[in-house]
């Protein structure tokens, strides 16, 4: 299925009821040199836009937030072991994938041309 | 406010600069990333534009002495073509800014902090009625940084190359004036280069076409002076924080410590340099991956405990590969501190600096 898109520059994949989340390469652009991932507890019930994970560059701290309603049901370990990941392939590297309880809400969410346009702005 | 733009400005966007707002000038953050330009400055050379910086110029009869007493160094006794570091001292021994004093024969420059270059002007003008004191802001400033930077740079300017670390000098390349210190705030051999503006991006230009010099920009020059454990003025050192609390208790020789004339806060500092300050700087290197920024509360245990202090400076440092942190602490330095970061408190040992040797051409 096509990625979705967040205003806050996550990636959504959703396959067969499972939603994995990364970040976009615009995102790992501005952060600069990822050297700190901070992933969410496996059970996590999460809140959308509840801060769940803590990613820090060379220069400073921010955070991902849950992009919807529902649990953390996998983190991706070799993120945290090798945070340059995300700078060498963000769509490849994953944060966390999640079940939720609101899937509609990702019929909202922006396309791939759509959240080109809203990078460009 | 509107920000400065600097005489480099069109060469920064050629090079893709990422431009930040720093010192009410518009400065370059970073180029090819703070990863690569930091570890480029560590294997071969970096140029630095650092105009934000002041260049301050002061003339007129006996300006080693009147500097004295404002800055708690040994000027009197710096030859001239030499430079020393030192602080501009409040009355309650805090820290206007550090800087650097070249005497330079027949007049003195310090250069100065950027984001304090308004208020070092108004108190040297004030505490120096009979000198003339001039900022030079029709002057660029160009640090390049490494140990491939005596190479580059003599590859323009020969001469360059028997300079000593600490040395200043006048040099010309192709018709240009050029004030050059062997010096830099990287923990890297280097030079500090200052220069009319008009000419500045032609010179720039002709470092950057050399194979072993690339750009680097601000946020280098941070995760670099922290690696050399070098304090920030501003964060590690500041009105509130002494010299001597801040480790630079060295700039103030023996001599300024009996007999000389006094400076602004000798009561407070001698005192502190006799019997020890009630709070001192410790290095940390943080036990896991995550780094301590500036603010983290530092705990003397890993849970209950007192809070002792703060971290002053703090991020990752590339050359280090971990986190690194300078902090301000009450009492004695343990072995080992706690860091609170983001509620949970985290270890970290508390270790001598520098976290990386420095490479300076002695």
């Amino acid at each position: 299925m096509a990625l979705k898109y967040t205003e806050e520059h996550e990636w959504l994949d959703h396959d067969d009821g499972t939603i994995t989340v990364g970040i976009t390469g615009h995102a790992a652009t501005q952060l600069g040199d990822v050297v700190f991932v901070e992933l969410p507890e496996i059970g996590r019930e999460v809140t959308k836009g509840e801060e769940i994970v803590v990613i820090e560059s060379v220069k400073a701290a921010s955070d991902i937030m849950a992009p919807l309603d529902g649990e953390i049901t996998e983190v991706n370990e070799a993120l945290a072991a090798n945070p340059a990941l995300v700078n060498e392939d963000a769509e490849a590297a994953w944060f966390f994938k999640m079940t939720t309880t609101t899937p509609e809400e990702m019929d909202g969410m922006m396309d791939e041309d759509e959240y080109k346009a809203f990078v460009d702005d | 406010m509107t920000l400065k733009q600097l005489p480099l400005a069109p060469l920064h966007a050629e090079l893709g600069a990422r431009m930040t707002p720093f010192a009410g000038h518009e400065m370059p953050l970073q180029y090819a990333g703070v990863m690569a330009e930091h570890l480029h400055t560590r294997a071969k050379a970096s140029l630095f534009d650092v105009t934000h910086m002041g260049q301050v110029t002061v003339r007129g009869d006996g300006v080693a002495e009147a500097l004295e007493a404002l800055i708690p160094a040994n000027l009197i006794g710096l030859a001239p073509g030499r430079q020393r570091y030192g602080v501009l001292t409040t009355d309650d021994g805090g820290v206007l800014d550090d800087l650097m004093a070249a005497n330079r024969g027949d007049h003195w420059l310090l250069v100065v902090n950027g984001a304090n270059r308004d208020a070092d002007m108004a108190h040297l003008r004030a505490h120096l009625p009979d000198h003339e004191v001039v900022l030079h802001d029709d002057r660029a400033l160009l640090a390049l940084q490494g140990p491939a930077a005596e190479g580059a740079l003599a590859s323009l300017v020969p001469a360059v190359a028997e300079m000593r670390f600490m040395d200043v000098a006048d040099h010309e390349w192709d018709g240009v004036p050029l004030v050059v210190a062997r010096a830099g705030y990287t923990g890297e051999d280097g030079y500090e280069i200052g220069l009319p503006a008009p000419q500045a991006d032609r010179f720039a230009r002709a470092l950057l076409a050399h194979a072993d010099v690339e750009p680097a920009g601000l946020a280098a020059r941070d995760s670099l002076r922290l690696e050399a454990g070098l304090p920030l003025h501003g964060q590690d050192m500041s009105a509130d924080i002494s010299p001597v609390e801040a480790g630079q208790g060295w700039s103030i020789p023996k001599s300024r410590r009996e007999g000389r004339p006094a400076f602004p806060g000798a009561a407070r500092l001698l005192r502190e340099l006799a019997e020890g300050s009630p709070r001192q700087r410790v290095g940390l290197r943080p036990e896991g991956r995550a780094p301590m920024r500036a603010g983290t509360p530092l705990w003397d245990a890993e849970a209950g405990g007192r809070q002792v202090g703060l971290v002053t400076s703090g991020g990752f440092g590339p050359t280090l590969q971990g986190p690194m942190a300078l902090g301000l602490i009450e009492g004695p330095a343990p072995d080992r501190l706690w860091g609170e970061v983001r509620g949970k408190r985290l270890p970290a040992a508390v270790v001598e600096t520098p976290f990386v040797p420095p490479r300076y051409k002695r």
